[in-house]
Formats: structure tokens, sequence, C-alpha cells
């Protein structure tokens, strides 16, 4: 008779213990839990991070691992078996190798960008347009046209007829962005969010949108994940759900 | 010579170590298309590459011959308070991420560097220029050659020096004939070390010169670019040349300068 006293206590002070607003954390039907890494353009970096401090308060037993690279470089880790569940690149065209290859499954779309010309705070040279990226006395950075932003720029320019010596041919779009705000370079084609994340180091001039690329970011399970649950949660979550806040706040564009 | 007994945990740890070194080198071979490989080789942009790498690495191996024997020889031979901070400091480069010595050359000598704006002003523009690959290439390896020199330099037998100086010979003369010949297959050694790193030199350069072909895109820039973008292949084919030229001048100059075998 003591000992069922003692159980009663027991349950009674651990009932006591768990208060109702717990409950949620600790339902059993998270299924969005574990380790999960996320490999993701470099443009998408800053909203990105801010998702995860959202999603991670929601999701306790969920821990996100990001990787930003350069899509092509994501492309070719992924091809190589680097070890990811997510994979969300800066373009379709990078995705596409990644879905011919059999790599991932079905893309969704995450999120679009465009692109904009970056120049100092306070735009001192008056560049007003893509035609003026062709003046001989303006430093002038573009990404190569291996790297997404690289392409849809060349594409920007070649429809505006507008011919620019680069100083320099970057390797991804926020090393470029990096040229402008370290007063290297007067202006860089880059991605609105880009000049957004700068934070008042770098200025934004509008592209015309006859000439403008519309950039659209695919995002995929991988197939080999171990964790194919928990990564198309997060995909939706990222797509879907808590990520398109954080993702407006950097300024792209929803879907 | 006396053979001695070679320990066999020694000879198998050795050969991990070689098989380290050995197998993602045997792997690009083995990747390598063979078949296209001149055709890669030739084109007018790997070529344009392969020249401003020789370039730049020996004029960057210049440089650091011209600044940094001076150095070396201060370092072995001259006391004075914060030797050891200099020696620290010289020595940075070397274990830096090299983009952010690329960003720290930027912040220095770039248009709105701290020395940079009056280089400006003079008209000199290292970034965005073959100059400023060289600079950042001397940067990151010139350490190599300071510090073996330097270890040359407190080894050489000062007595001979006292010698040819107590035959009238005057400091520049001693330096000269006694103790450069003394220390000559250090400098070889430290150059050709130095040469190789400025070869393969990649994060500064990238940083602090840019990526234009022709102009800054030296060849681990070029393989770079190439590998992640549409031509994995040349990266590949200039990889192994690199390697190849690499090699070769190591070889030739350990037999022919330094005496060892």
């Amino acid at each position: 008779m003591r000992r069922l006293w003692a159980v009663l206590g027991a349950v009674a002070l651990l009932a006591a213990c768990s208060r109702p607003e717990d409950a949620p954390a600790v339902r059993a039907a998270d299924t969005l839990t574990g380790g999960l890494t996320v490999f993701a353009a470099a443009s998408l970096a800053d909203a990105f991070a801010d998702a995860e401090a959202v999603i991670e308060r929601d999701h306790r037993g969920l821990s996100i691992t990001f990787n930003f690279a350069g899509s092509q470089v994501l492309v070719q880790q992924i091809a190589e078996g680097a070890p990811a569940d997510v994979v969300a690149t800066a373009d379709t065209k990078t995705m596409d190798k990644l879905v011919a290859a059999g790599l991932v499954e079905r893309p969704a779309v995450l999120a679009r960008n465009t692109l904009v010309i970056a120049v100092e705070p306070g735009n001192p040279e008056g560049i007003a347009g893509l035609a003026d990226l062709a003046r001989p006395d303006l430093a002038v950075v573009l990404a190569d046209p291996s790297v997404p932003v690289g392409a849809y720029a060349a594409a920007a320019l070649d429809h505006a007829g507008v011919t620019v010596r680069p100083k320099s041919l970057e390797l991804d779009v926020k090393a470029a962005l990096a040229k402008v705000t370290a007063g290297e370079a007067d202006a860089a084609i880059v991605y609105a969010t880009d000049v957004t994340a700068a934070k008042g180091r770098a200025a934004s001039v509008a592209i015309a949108d006859a000439d403008n690329q519309v950039v659209t970011y695919p995002i995929a399970v991988v197939r080999a994940t171990a964790h194919k649950r928990a990564a198309r949660e997060l995909v939706t979550e990222l797509a879907r759900g808590r990520g398109r806040a954080a993702l407006r706040a950097h300024g792209f564009l929803l879907p | 010579m006396r053979r001695r007994a070679v320990p066999l945990p020694a000879m198998a740890l050795a050969a991990v170590a070689v098989a380290a070194f050995a197998l993602p080198l045997v792997a690009l071979a083995v990747r390598a298309p063979w078949s296209d490989a001149w055709r890669h080789l030739t084109t007018h942009e790997a070529r344009q590459a392969f020249v401003l790498s020789m370039e730049t690495s020996l004029l960057a191996t210049a440089v650091a011959v011209v600044l940094g024997v001076p150095l070396a020889w201060v370092q072995a031979r001259v006391d004075y308070p914060g030797r050891n901070f200099v020696r620290a400091l010289t020595t940075l480069p070397m274990v830096l991420p090299p983009v952010v010595g690329g960003t720290a050359l930027l912040l220095a000598l770039g248009r709105r560097g701290i020395a940079g704006q009056y280089l400006d002003d003079v008209g000199v523009h290292l970034p965005f220029h073959v100059s400023g690959a060289v600079v950042a290439e001397a940067f990151v390896a010139m350490p190599f050659l300071v510090l073996t020199l330097e270890a040359a330099f407190r080894s050489v037998d000062t007595r001979l020096e006292d010698a040819a100086r107590t035959l009238g010979a005057s400091q520049w003369t001693v330096f000269r004939r006694v103790t450069l010949p003394l220390v000559r297959p250090s400098l070889v050694a430290g150059a050709v070390l130095c040469w190789a790193r400025a070869l393969g030199e990649f994060g500064a350069t990238i940083t602090f010169a840019g990526n234009l072909p022709g102009k800054t895109q030296t060849l681990p820039l070029f393989v770079y670019v190439r590998f992640e973008g549409a031509d994995p292949a040349a990266a590949i084919v200039l990889s192994l040349a690199m390697m190849a030229v690499s090699l070769a001048v190591l070889l030739a100059l350990r037999d022919r300068w330094l005496g060892l075998r």
C-alpha cells in the first residue's frame, strides 16, 4: 500500500512539472527533426539564416547545417557525393543538371529574384542604367558567365545592346558586390537581394524591365538523403511555410 | 654507407604518407581526357593563363628574392628588440587564409586602401592589374624563401666570414664572396619553394587582383572557373600540366643545384 502511494505521488509530481505550453514541443508527431544539411546558393545565405532561426524554434529537435556556395559548385559537390539533404540553387539551369542526373527529386520554386546594378552609396558616378556601364571611365565588375548571375548579366547586357569591358569576372555574386562595397569597382551587376543584404554599403540602380532577367530559385530534396521525410518537410517549410517571410524580408519575390 | 635495418612500422607509415600524396594525383591522371588533352592545353585561354602564371610567379619570386634575402639576413644576423615579433609577422601569410590575405591587401593597397589611396593619386592601380597578381603571390609566397634562408644564414660558420674580413674584404665582398655561396643551396631551395607556392596561389590573387582572362586570370583561377563551369575536362588537363611543370622543376633543381639525392 505504501508503495502505491509513492507511485501515485511521483506521477502527481511529474504531472505538476509538465506545463501545458510544453506539450507541442514534445509531441511525437513532429517529423521535421534530426540534423539536416542544406546546400544553398550564396545569395540565399542571409534569408536562410533567418528562416533557420524561426524553423528551428518551431521544431526543437531540428538542427539545420548550411553549405553556401555558387550554384555550380553545389551541383559539382552533390554530383561527387557530398552529404546534402536539400539543395537550393540560384537558377533552374544548374538544378536541371541535378534532375537530369537523377540526383534530386522534383524541384519546387522557392523564390524569384531580379538583377540590379550595384553602385557605391549615393551613386557618385551617376549611373542611370545598363547603357552607362559601357562608359570607359567606370570600373565595372561582373560575375563569370559560368556563374548564374554572370550568365543573367550577360543576357541582360546583350538584350540592351551594351558592351561592357569588365575589370574582373568574379566567381560568385557576393565577390562581385564586395568589389563595389570595398570601393574597388564603381558598379557590378548583382541580384536585388544582394544589395538589400549589403545594408547601406551599396545602392542599387534599376535595370529596365525589358532587359532584366527574372531569376528562379528552385529547391529540391537530394535523393541520396538518409532523412527523406524530414528533408521533404523542410523543403515545404522553406518554400511554403516559415521560409516565406524571411525570403520576402530579404528582397526576394515569392511565387 | 652502412646499411641499417629499416623499422617496419616506419616503412608502413611512410608508405601510407606517399599513398596519401600520390592517390589524388593518380585520380586526376586516371580521369583526365587524354584523347583531347592536347586540344585543351592549346586553347587560346589556356595558353594565356599558362603564360600569365609563369610571368607572375617568376616576377613574384624575383620580388621575394630582392626583398627577402636582406630580410632573412637581418633576421639572422642583427639582434634587435622585436625580432621575434617581426619573424611572426613575416611568417603570417603562410597560415593566413589566402582570401583574408587578399582582403587585407585590398584594404591596404586598393583604391580606397590606407596606402592605396595615395598610390591611386600617382596613377598606380594594383587591383585588376597584372601587378596586383604579382603582389598577391609575393605576399603569400615570400615567407617560404625568408624562413629557409634565415635558417641558412644562421648556420653559416661565421669564422669563415671573419677570416675573409681579416684578409681585408669589405662587408659587401664578404657577403657576396663568402656568405652567399655558402647559403646558395638554401637560396635556390627557398626560391623554388616560393615560386611553387606563387604558381599555385589562388585566394589572395582572386580577392586582390580579380579574375580577368589575359590580365589576372592565372592558371589556378582558370582551372577553378573551368572546373565548376562548362569545362571540367580542360581543368583537369591544365592541372596535370601545372603539376608536371612543377614536378619537373623540383626534380631538376634538387639534383642540379642542391647536390641532394
